[in-house]
């Protein structure tokens, strides 16, 4: 009776580490939402990608349709190269256009897709050449200092200081 | 050559002595540790034909220390949520919260705080038990009696602490991850969804979740077997058996945090 009172015991206890263990992987982190939903593969090219990690969100309208499988860069046309996994419910016409966001004012980068007008779909395999790179800081503000400085009297202005 | 000059001379060389023994005799501990450690695993085989000698030890090792481990996580949970909102409110990402509770957690202090916890619940009770068997020659007997004690006594505990480890780590975690819930969307008010998206979008199955669990079952392999080594090796008396279970809990600790070093190195370059 003892014994088969400790091994219930131990059973129990195996089944909260492993109940655990569970939580850790299906709860926290992405085991699920990542890799039992079926995907086709698209492929876009960006002139610079800035911070955009693989794994990174792709949403269109704000909701997630897909994310980041790889980046690469492409020697021949000088590009970025990034493969997305699309999630297979979701169809989007041929001239859809991709652009890089960003969530917050120094969250996350990812990519927003615009739906084009189009009435063929992406399939797989497919590449969006209708790409806008990422916003790159200091070239905006260099953009900025030089308009600044083309304005007429900016000279004048320096020299009275 | 001045007595003076000569006595420095004998002083210098002394120390040399000294020195070769020391290095000598923690030599010799590391071979006879890394002898013992092949015996454990040679003669582990048997376990497998009776299985109840470590279900026994896992009720000793695991059941008994659940409570601590449960108890413990959730208090550095909540530490954790609080130290973090405090920090992370600075820049205005107190959503983070539940990213930077999780990660600190799955990658880091479960593994080590539950490896230290479990060498002080459960390694000095291992190291205590066997200590006070070998003072009262029971270890003797069962040699006298071709019992072999390694088989019998060192390897079933030895593969319940390595089972046991790492779900009590898990376990931790999970009940930190909760903990860090409670404080930070309960009673600091951060918005529930984006705690757990952000910890969905940021955690990593493989990256940190798994080398999470491959650190919490290294640590079951250096917590247990030092625990084991300790009490067999202990001097079978009063003193003997305190001195080695404060040994265990030295060498354990020390060598828990120095390897947590170099995984955590080895997982970062990988």
């Amino acid at each position: 009776m003892q014994r088969s009172k400790n091994d219930v015991w131990v059973g129990l206890f195996v089944l909260v580490g492993a109940a655990a263990i569970l939580f850790l992987a299906l709860q926290s982190a992405n085991l699920l939402s990542l890799n039992f939903q079926k995907s086709y593969r698209l492929i876009a090219k960006f002139d610079n990608v800035g911070g955009l990690k693989p794994k990174a969100a792709v949403r269109s309208a704000g909701v997630v349709v897909g994310r980041v499988e790889a980046i690469s860069f492409d020697d021949k046309s000088f590009q970025a190269r990034v493969t997305l996994a699309m999630e297979s419910r979701y169809a989007f016409p041929k001239d859809s256009s991709l652009k890089i966001l960003t969530s917050g004012l120094l969250g996350e980068q990812y990519l927003g897709l615009e739906p084009g007008a189009q009435e063929q779909s992406l399939v797989a395999g497919d590449s969006i050449s209708n790409t806008q790179s990422a916003v790159v800081l200091e070239n905006l503000i260099s953009q900025f200092l030089y308009s600044k400085a083309a304005e007429p009297g900016a000279a004048q202005a320096i020299k009275d200081k | 050559m001045t007595t003076e000059s000569k006595s420095l001379f004998s002083g210098l060389l002394n120390a040399l002595g000294d020195l070769g023994f020391f290095i000598r005799r923690n030599l010799t501990g590391l071979g006879y540790a890394a002898r013992m450690f092949a015996l454990v695993l040679v003669r582990s085989g048997s376990l497998l034909k009776r299985p109840r000698l470590v279900s026994d030890q896992v009720l000793f090792v695991g059941n008994y220390s659940f409570v601590i481990i449960t108890v413990s996580g959730l208090f550095v949970g909540f530490v954790l949520g609080l130290q973090g909102y405090y920090t992370l409110q600075r820049y205005g990402s107190s959503e983070a919260l539940g990213l930077l509770v999780t990660l600190s957690l799955v990658r880091e202090l479960g593994p080590v705080v539950t490896a230290l916890l479990f060498a002080g619940r459960a390694g000095t009770s291992l190291t205590a038990e066997i200590g006070l068997m070998k003072a009262g020659e029971q270890i003797s007997v069962m040699d006298m009696m071709a019992v072999d004690p390694v088989q019998r006594i060192l390897a079933p505990r030895f593969w319940a602490g390595v089972m046991a480890m790492p779900l009590l780590a898990a376990v931790f975690s999970a009940m930190g991850i909760i903990g860090g819930w409670i404080v930070g969307v309960l009673m600091i008010g951060v918005d529930s969804g984006s705690f757990w998206s952000q910890i969905q979008g940021g955690v990593d199955v493989w990256r940190d979740v798994g080398n999470g669990i491959i650190k919490s079952i290294v640590f079951g392999f250096t917590v247990t077997f030092v625990a084991l080594l300790q009490g067999f090796e202990a001097q079978p008396t009063p003193e003997g058996v305190s001195q080695a279970t404060t040994r265990t809990v030295v060498i354990a600790s020390l060598s828990v945090l120095g390897l947590d070093f170099i995984l955590t190195a080895l997982m970062f370059s990988l």
